[in-house]
């Protein structure tokens, strides 16, 4: 337990609380405060959006075909558990991918398949049989039952999903600035190597709010989405 | 390929592979010290048990490289601040998982026990606790994925780990050192999550598995 007692070491040293910066915060707004914040939300976006492009189809159609789900759930869970840092640095160890936001956006789609095929093919689930009778009986074409009837009535299954996604992904984007992936994390990891704790404030802080704000966002939009539980609750 | 098996030999691996498992054991028993008592104390107040549910729910929202980066500026480097960090991660699954679980309990099985004279203690330690512990024990398991997970961002708060050699790799272009880490990370959170969900299955009361087979209700 060496390091630990050197952890104490540091702990006792003169690193103790230091007041924020707001002069740097106000000087540094437009050109690296809100860069990086805008940085982070398209890193966000995009990944949210291949990996829904994915899901969607791939969640509609093991729903169909139920024996192709444990293999998927088997393999998109096996790239879920492998921790970021490590799945950043494989990525760009790859040729033809390298350092940059590429490797972060692959990674960060990776995470999010597992948890958004698993809510598509529970809200394909969710839809009672009997629903998908009647619409066949009001000669609604497969096609129809499916775009009409199936994915309306999953759909808030399917943002319960991508709710989850995009907070995990609002993370994770943080660590990719550490493989120039830009960002707020690149404020934190420039924090830390200068000694410079208002940097890594800000874009701690940001992060976690832009992932809480994300979070009840889509979970009002769930509920948005679901009048019927909220006449149920009533 | 000789030199990246070379590098699973090397005393930094062995060391770096010792703190990081320390790292998340101490981080994962603590987080379970804390969580545990909490939902314990709050599960029966309604308002209580939400202010627990909820601030687990934001806790988890806080991605796991802020968390380790706030807590630099106010205990700096090392193993303990990295530790104080890994906790405070490992504490919201445990505290949601433990307070639902505590409260999905059916209020009769609950009437029927204390119809049977069972007190207090009782009907929390061989009801309440066994019905709850499949779910407690997924909490646990979800928490201790992400603390082996977030054990490898220590490296950048000067925690030691793992990351250490990925970092390490990334900086002096070293694959076999970078691809060596990574390997061993992601083995590492594969086992904690295979090995902690082998332990649900154990925790899970024989009744309660034939009653979901009977009931056949999708765990939702």
């Amino acid at each position: 337990m060496s390091s630990f007692k050197a952890g104490l070491v540091v702990l006792q040293s003169d690193l103790g609380p230091k007041t924020l910066d707001w002069k740097w915060i106000s000087n540094n707004l437009s050109d690296e405060i809100i860069p990086a914040v805008i940085g982070h939300v398209y890193l966000s976006f995009v990944s949210v959006a291949i990996a829904l492009a994915i899901s969607l189809p791939t969640g509609v159609l093991v729903s169909r075909y139920r024996k192709a789900y444990p293999p998927v759930t088997f393999v998109t869970g096996l790239l879920f558990s492998v921790p970021s840092l490590a799945a950043f640095a494989l990525l760009v160890t790859v040729p033809g991918i390298g350092l940059g936001p590429r490797a972060v956006i692959i990674a960060l789609v990776a995470y999010s398949l597992l948890v958004l095929i698993r809510n598509v093919v529970a809200g394909m689930d969710s839809v009672a049989e009997e629903t998908k009778d009647a619409a066949r009986g009001m000669g609604l074409t497969p096609r129809q039952i499916l775009f009409r009837v199936e994915l309306p009535l999953a759909l808030p299954v399917i943002v319960a999903g991508v709710r989850i996604a995009t907070v995990t992904i609002i993370g994770i984007a943080t660590i990719g600035a550490y493989i120039s992936g830009g960002g707020l994390g690149e404020l934190i990891f420039t924090g830390i190597s200068r000694n410079f704790p208002t940097r890594v404030i800000v874009g701690a802080v940001l992060a976690t709010l832009m992932a809480i704000t994300a979070d009840l966002a889509l979970l009002w939009l769930e509920r948005l989405l679901r009048p019927w539980a909220r006449v149920r609750r009533a | 390929m000789n030199e990246f098996f070379a590098v699973f030999g090397r005393d930094d691996f062995l060391n770096q592979l010792l703190v990081h498992v320390e790292l998340s054991v101490a981080a994962l028993l603590i987080g379970v010290v804390v969580a545990l008592p909490l939902a314990l104390a709050t599960f029966r107040s309604p308002l209580w048990a939400a202010v627990a549910i909820n601030t687990g729910n934001i806790g988890r929202a806080v991605p796991s490289l802020a968390i380790l980066a706030l807590v630099f500026p106010l205990l700096g480097f090392g193993f303990a601040p990295s530790l104080v960090a890994l906790t405070l991660l490992a504490i919201p699954p445990i505290l949601i998982n433990a307070s639902t679980g505590l409260r999905q309990v059916n209020p009769q099985v609950i009437d029927a026990a204390r119809g049977m004279g069972l007190s207090g203690g009782q009907i929390l330690s061989s009801i309440q606790l066994p019905i709850a512990a499949p779910v407690i024990f997924a909490g646990i398991r979800t928490s201790a994925v992400q603390v082996v997970a977030s054990a490898t961002l220590a490296t950048f708060v000067g925690g030691g780990g793992l990351g250490d050699l990925i970092v390490l790799g990334l900086q002096r272009n070293d694959p076999a050192v970078l691809i060596a880490g990574s390997l061993a990370v992601a083995a590492l959170a594969i086992i904690t999550e295979v090995g902690f969900g082998a332990l649900e299955r154990a925790f899970t009361p024989k009744g309660l598995l034939v009653a979901r087979k009977r009931a056949h209700t999708p765990s939702k």
